[in-house]
């Protein structure tokens, strides 16, 4: 758990799931299921579940120890997605609590129940088995930001100020420009002339904030990076955002005495603190560090707890748990892909509509941008947060080619030669295996080398929906803005694709009969 | 002795145009029977519809006196030896094993099976020393020699030869010409053989039978149809072939 955790340690800035693009919230659902599947046989502790974000894994490493420390068994598992996926998870009983926010209740949870009030919300989430605690006292509203220096050259406090100065560009993360609480409506309320307005990831938006590439973006009102980047935060003088307090949800079936240990933590976080939290779980990248400081500010951790050197996991040891997840994954859909894609292959050689149609949908599946195949996948029944999810998307996109190469490896051997097998008397089948599947294995095999590359791609994809593998280092790299970790899943990565084109390579010279090689 | 072979009324059409008109026609046991005629005249659809490579829109087609229809033309197509242009062998199998594929599925003892192999290469003369090595690695006559002895690895009641020599160059050719006839003798086969050249069809031909445009112009043996042509197209098909032909 532990470099799980590292690995993707401030893989989000302080930021709240709200303004995670949805995409990748339905995404991270496959994750999760990873995660039960590995806990499931355990002693029924306490399970807590957290949204892929640093603020998440800090308080759910907090209400971890606060149930420790009430002699309650519970494990935390981080980072498992967005709203959707954690409120789908405590639902079903595959997490216990998690940390919630109450706007993020009253926009995406209960969307329809028209429940504002804190009484009201409670009474709402009652009726899905749900309780929730009181405030644990910050609210992490969405807020806009601008460089300081920035800010007092204009003479800017307020968000209302935007309306002096048109030419501003604003870089918004995806998620904020389409919110129902997002940029739309803020822009009618305040009447803001701004038309440069761009979608950003909420990390690089920090990054084209200090060069210059935009000059307001969207956060958080608890992000460390606001105070780390020198930014100032615009006051929402026409109370347009709804309140974000922090809460916990919990099932109402947990023992009574773990309801209790988490309702300890009401009150008991301003923002201040857990800005100094998230900023320490950032600078460490420990949330566990970060959460011992919340029940331990007398005695901060030595200083030798900070910096990745912490963790347990070597590098190769990572490395190696990082690959085998991903061949897993490239290996397993690759495998779905062959059995299914070579009797496809067949008979769309055939031709006709039934051909077409395959085809067709082969074709339709590889135009769906990855992100939206599993966040498609994700909702349907049998796959949800699970590595099937990963190994179903991957293998989807991996049939194209093997049934694309079959099919005109197939039709491509000459009539002569079909007619050939057909008059010698050979029957369909012996043809078949025989005489047309050699005949075309260099066109097949091609078409699954393709495809094996593709997925050794595309798994890194897997990490989204948390199934692991080499993408794990390159997404938490890229929410951090650091080369070092995206280059530790990328050249592995693409070591990996050279190897398997080698390998595949390799096999050609087993599986293509000689004859077809002179 | 009744005809091996005998079409009723057959006709083919391919897209609506007519490919074959309504024809009849017999194949004689143990005789060579070859089809003539200019490109596109049904020569070589007459011979794919013997083997049930294409059905006949009419009519019927009777093997050995028994009606080809798609049930038992598995079994028949085992009596019948294929030969094509280009040889037809497949490329990923040895020579042997081109040879040998139809006979391993009728399970024939290993030892059957070597000893008629041996049988053909020497019948064949084909060198045995060639039998492991690729489609590619062999000559285009050479190949054809494989081919022939494909065909005739069941020992086949009839072997229709579609052009069989009509990509190679004029030596191999006519060497070949010569083994095949020898062959034919030898065997007492009854064969039918597809050719555009007169002077083939002559060499090999007990029975020539000229086709044009779908039809089947006249049949006879070549002085038949040099002398009592049926026909202006007859006069004219044997006219363009004369300095070859008698050569």
């Amino acid at each position: 758990m532990k470099l799980r955790r590292q690995s993707r340690s401030g893989g989000f800035p302080t930021g709240r799931d709200p303004r995670r693009s949805r995409g990748r919230r339905c995404l991270t659902v496959a994750a999760a299921i990873l995660l039960f599947g590995v806990t499931v046989g355990s002693a029924n502790p306490v399970v807590i579940g957290s949204k892929k974000f640093t603020e998440s894994y800090v308080l759910g490493e907090i209400a971890k120890r606060a149930l420790n420390d009430a002699g309650i068994p519970a494990e935390h598992r981080q980072g498992m997605g967005g709203t959707i996926i954690l409120w789908q998870a405590l639902r079903g009983g595959q997490i216990d609590a998690y940390p919630e926010y109450t706007g993020t209740i009253t926009q995406e949870i209960l969307k329809g129940d028209n429940a504002s009030s804190l009484e009201e919300i409670r009474i709402s989430l009652t009726k899905f088995g749900v309780g929730m605690t009181e405030p644990l006292g910050f609210n992490n509203t969405y807020a806009l930001v601008m460089r300081r220096s920035e800010a007092q050259r204009l003479g800017m406090r307020t968000i209302s100020d935007l309306q002096k100065y048109p030419d501003l560009k604003i870089g918004l993360t995806h998620e904020f420009l389409d919110r129902q609480d997002g940029w739309q409506p803020l822009r009618e309320r305040y009447a803001l002339p701004q038309q440069n307005v761009i979608g950003i990831d909420h990390a690089l938006g920090y990054s084209a904030l200090a060069n210059g590439s935009i000059d307001v973006k969207d956060a958080y009102s608890t992000d460390a990076k606001i105070k780390q980047n020198d930014l100032a935060v615009l006051e929402d003088d026409l109370q347009f955002f709804p309140k974000y307090e922090a809460v916990f949800l919990f099932r109402l079936p947990i023992p009574t005495d773990a309801i209790a240990a988490l309702r300890r933590l009401e009150g008991t976080l301003d923002e201040k603190r857990m800005i100094r939290l998230n900023a320490e779980a950032e600078r460490t990248k420990n949330y566990t560090t970060a959460a011992d400081l919340y029940f331990d500010v007398e005695a901060p951790r030595p200083s030798g707890y900070s910096g990745p050197s912490h963790t347990a996991e070597s590098f190769p040891h990572k490395l190696a748990r990082w690959t085998l997840r991903h061949l897993q994954l490239a290996g397993f859909s690759l495998l779905l892909s062959v059995i299914v894609g070579i009797p496809l292959g067949i008979v769309a050689s055939r031709g006709g509509p039934i051909g077409q149609g395959i085809l067709g949908f082969a074709s339709i599946v590889q135009t769906i941008p990855s992100l939206a195949l599993l966040a498609l996948l994700v909702p349907l029944p049998f796959f949800g947060i699970s590595a099937r999810t990963a190994i179903a998307a991957l293998f989807l996109y991996g049939l194209l080619p093997i049934v694309r190469n079959t099919a005109s490896g197939l039709q491509d051997i000459p009539r002569s030669l079909r007619e050939s097998a057909i008059a010698l008397g050979l029957s369909p089948i012996v043809r078949l295996w025989e005489i047309y599947l050699p005949m075309a294995s260099r066109s097949i095999l091609s078409g699954i080398k393709t495809s094996a590359v593709i997925n050794v791609g595309t798994a890194t994809l897997a990490a989204l929906i948390g199934a692991g593998g080499l993408g794990e280092p390159i997404l938490s790299g890229l929410n951090l803005n650091d080369h070092v970790t995206i280059l530790q899943g990328a050249i592995p990565a693409a070591v990996l694709a050279l190897l398997v084109q080698w390998f595949f390579d390799l096999l050609d010279r087993v599986l293509i009969p000689k004859g077809l090689r002179l | 002795m009744s005809a091996l072979v005998r079409l009723v009324d057959v006709s083919k059409r391919y897209a609506g145009a007519p490919a074959l008109h309504s024809t009849n026609l017999s194949i004689e046991r143990s005789k060579t029977t070859v089809l003539i005629g200019p490109s596109g005249c049904g020569k070589s659809t007459l011979l794919r519809l013997i083997i049930h490579l294409i059905e006949p829109d009419s009519g019927s087609i009777e093997f050995d006196g028994e009606l080809i229809t798609p049930d038992n033309i598995g079994a028949l197509r085992r009596r019948v030896g294929y030969v094509i242009q280009e040889g037809g062998l497949f490329p990923h199998l040895t020579a042997r094993a081109n040879v040998l594929l139809m006979a391993r599925h009728v399970e024939k003892s290993h030892e059957e099976m070597q000893k008629r192999l041996l049988e053909l290469c020497e019948l064949t003369r084909f060198s045995g020393s060639l039998l492991l090595r690729y489609p590619i690695e062999l000559s285009g006559g050479q190949r054809q020699r494989v081919s022939l002895m494909r065909a005739l690895m069941l020992s086949p009641e009839l072997l229709l030869l579609d052009e069989p020599l009509g990509a190679l160059d004029p030596l191999v050719r006519s060497s070949l010409q010569k083994d095949l006839k020898e062959i034919f003798a030898c065997l007492g086969q009854t064969v039918l053989f597809v050719t555009h050249d007169l002077a083939e069809a002559i060499y090999f031909g007990d029975q020539i039978v000229l086709m044009n445009e779908g039809r089947v112009v006249q049949k006879g043996t070549v002085s038949d149809l040099r002398d009592k042509p049926a026909g202006r197209f007859v006069s004219e098909f044997i006219n363009a072939h004369r300095g070859i032909a008698l050569t």
